[in-house]
């Protein structure tokens, strides 16, 4: 049965970690143009938004992802009749990383001095003028490191779209392993690549981390 | 749309679904109490243990926050057995949460313990406390209140990534989603309830948290 | 006219309130210190008179227009008075031009020239104009509280007010930005300050405010107010001194 030889084992499990990187990408991407929408509603003056943006965070962050992912899938599939895995994957990864980044950057608005509220009013700036000028390039600052942080889940979270069938590592794993019969080696290689793809991120997460805060010690 | 929502099953299947939630909180809970102990006994070890532990402690930690929950399943239930490892798949599942809850708690505990001031372990050792003992009366709890909130969240990330664990068929709240639609093919009906019941769950579970904090922070100001 | 009118006016947190009918009246020119105890009141009064606090009752009136806690009105209440903090809150992520540039531009609309050549003025009337392109977190506290001074200038204010602009500096530093202040007020700018600095306030001060208990207690010339306190609380804040 083995005719899989540990390379074929990796190459084909290369192959498919391609996909694992293109669902990353757009769903952080998408994640975080749609985040930005939602932190401007989070922090806005119109309770309305406000409201939504505190429900939309609260579902996404109080569901499991594995969840969002079977209701964009069977949820889409109530439109039409064939719903592609890879677009009900981008979709419910762009909605819940959208989610978990706008929290990341709220915190990081309201990371910035009140006394920095106050200076910028007392030189007669409007609330977009704060925002545009002094609140948001500070808040920029100190959101890059979390922000790097929260990509590694991102790439960990594409591995639950094996399940509604968008084959990239996780399931290309599944289906290597029930071709060769060698799960050890083969998950043991998923899991190995999927570090390679992480540790990166999260080293320089904590590097850039360390910058920051030396930068600020000056203060 | 003409679809009709039809959610008439759920008399039918109420049990399973009871039993589903049942393997769920039973994972968290035995994920949330082991794996806290775990990740505070890590952090122990990866901010003021030996020297000889601390690469230890961070390369399973490094290890585990970097790699997918679902392939870390996978590896010990699917591959662990081809190594003489053999064990049901509720024991996997537990042993799954204890080490994925155990990494992420470590770097958390560890960040409170690494905000102590210096002074606090110079009055323990000042009044002859050992480095343990200091570490156990004197930083311990004042740390797990500084953190017990990112604590909290990671608790809920967790049991919330445990749906994860029915893909190795372990019969929780997703397996019995999956199993319903697979009797009723009412999927989307399925999975919306059993979506609800983990939110409900996620609400309760903050609130258990905050109240334990509670309990085990009496009266104690942030340090 | 009085430049600046204070009548009746009270705020409360919650429960607690702070100020309970203050009045006051600041001619163009003045120089008023206000001292008391901490919790006194006097930093609440001066934030309410830049509408960093909104006020409950009474009503704050600047060079004849009315402080109504719309964003249209502080505005051009802020146009008028500007404010310096204990804690400088300069923009860290600007250099001391920019810090002294961007309200003038994004505030005023003025040209970036025209904002540049008034920042080097005013960083210059402070003394640190050769300072232009630092970052504050390069500065001193006392060089960086001399930024925000220069910073509240540029926008031509009639009147400046400093919240105990002096209390989070190290004392070696406290004298080179009392000696800015000394001089804008020689020049005849209106100056409201809380300061603890009492000597300071004997020089340079036209009247001097005690506050207690959400209340003007004493008022008068400086040489009155501290050779002659009428009343038990003020004697007892002077002798604790």
């Amino acid at each position: 049965m083995s005719d899989f030889s540990t390379w074929d084992i990796l190459r084909n499990l290369l192959l498919a970690a391609r996909w694992t990187v293109v669902l990353s990408l757009v769903s952080f991407i998408g994640g975080g143009l749609l985040g930005t929408l939602l932190l401007f509603m989070r922090i806005g003056k119109v309770s309305a938004a406000r409201a939504f943006a505190r429900y939309y965070v609260e579902l996404f962050q109080g569901t499991p992802l594995l969840m969002q992912l079977f209701l964009a899938f069977f949820g889409l599939g109530l439109f039409g009749v064939d719903v592609p895995a890879w677009l009900a994957a981008g979709l419910a990864l762009v909605c819940w990383s959208a989610a978990f980044l706008m929290e990341i950057w709220r915190g990081c608005v309201d990371a910035v001095a009140k006394g920095q509220w106050e200076a910028s009013a007392s030189l007669g700036m409007g609330y977009l003028q704060q925002m545009r000028h002094i609140i948001l390039p500070q808040a920029i600052r100190i959101a890059v490191p979390p922000t790097v942080g929260f990509s590694v889940q991102v790439v960990k979270g594409t591995a639950l779209t094996s399940i509604i069938g968008f084959v990239e590592l996780s399931k290309a794993g599944t289906i290597v392993t029930n071709a060769t019969f060698q799960p050890f080696t083969v998950y043991g290689f998923v899991a190995l690549i999927y570090f390679a793809l992480c540790w990166p991120l999260s080293k320089s997460a904590q590097v850039l981390e360390r910058k920051l805060n030396v930068a600020h010690r000056n203060h | 749309m003409a679809y009709h929502f039809d959610f008439s099953w759920i008399p039918d299947y109420s049990g399973v679904i009871l039993k589903g939630l049942a393997i769920t909180v039973e994972l968290t809970v035995v994920g949330g109490l082991v794996g806290l102990t775990l990740g505070t006994f890590c952090a122990w070890g990866r901010a003021l243990g030996p020297n000889w532990l601390k690469p230890i402690v961070g390369a399973y930690v490094e290890l585990i926050r970097n790699t997918p929950f679902m392939i870390q399943l996978f590896f010990i239930f699917f591959g662990l057995p081809s190594i003489g490892v053999h064990m049901n798949e509720l024991l996997a599942a537990n042993i799954a949460m204890v080490i994925n809850l155990g990494a992420y708690s470590a770097e958390i505990i560890r960040a409170g313990i690494q905000a102590t001031p210096r002074g606090q372990f110079e009055a323990g050792a000042s009044l002859a406390m050992s480095p343990i003992q200091t570490f156990r009366h004197v930083i311990l709890f004042p740390s797990l209140q500084r953190i017990w909130p990112a604590l909290s969240s990671q608790v809920i990330i967790v049991m919330l990534g445990s749906a994860v664990v029915s893909q190795i068929a372990a019969e929780d709240l997703t397996f019995a989603s999956n199993f319903i639609q697979s009797r009723t093919f009412r999927a989307f009906e399925a999975y919306l309830l059993t979506t609800v019941v983990y939110l409900a769950l996620a609400v309760l579970l903050r609130a258990a948290m905050r109240g334990i904090g509670v309990i085990i922070f009496p009266r104690r100001r942030r340090a | 006219m009085s430049l600046i009118e204070i009548t009746e006016v009270r705020k409360a947190f919650g429960d607690n309130e702070v100020l309970k009918g203050i009045n006051l009246d600041v001619q163009p020119g003045e120089v008023i210190a206000i001292i008391g105890k901490s919790g006194s009141g006097k930093s609440t009064l001066l934030r309410c008179i830049n509408g960093l606090e909104t006020i409950n009752a009474g009503s704050i009136a600047v060079a004849g227009a009315q402080l109504l806690p719309d964003e249209l009105h502080l505005r051009a209440l802020r146009l008028k008075v500007g404010m310096i903090f204990q804690q400088f809150n300069l923009f860290p992520h600007l250099t001391v031009g920019g810090n002294v540039m961007v309200s003038q531009t994004v505030v005023k609309k003025t040209g970036k020239a025209e904002a540049e050549t008034m920042a080097r003025k005013m960083l210059d009337r402070v003394g640190l104009g050769h300072k232009f392109d630092a970052y504050p977190d390069e500065l001193s506290g006392g060089q960086q509280q001399r930024v925000a001074i220069a910073r509240a200038l540029a926008m031509e204010p009639i009147a400046l007010l400093c919240d105990e602009i002096t209390s989070a500096l190290d004392p070696e530093l406290v004298q080179e930005v009392l000696a800015v202040v000394r001089e804008l007020a020689a020049e005849g700018m209106t100056l409201i300050m809380v300061t603890h600095e009492m000597k300071f306030a004997r020089d340079v001060c036209s009247r001097v405010v005690f506050m207690h208990q959400g209340r003007v207690h004493e008022i008068g010339p400086p040489e009155e107010v501290f050779s002659n306190p009428q009343t038990a609380e003020l004697k007892q804040f002077l002798g604790m001194l």
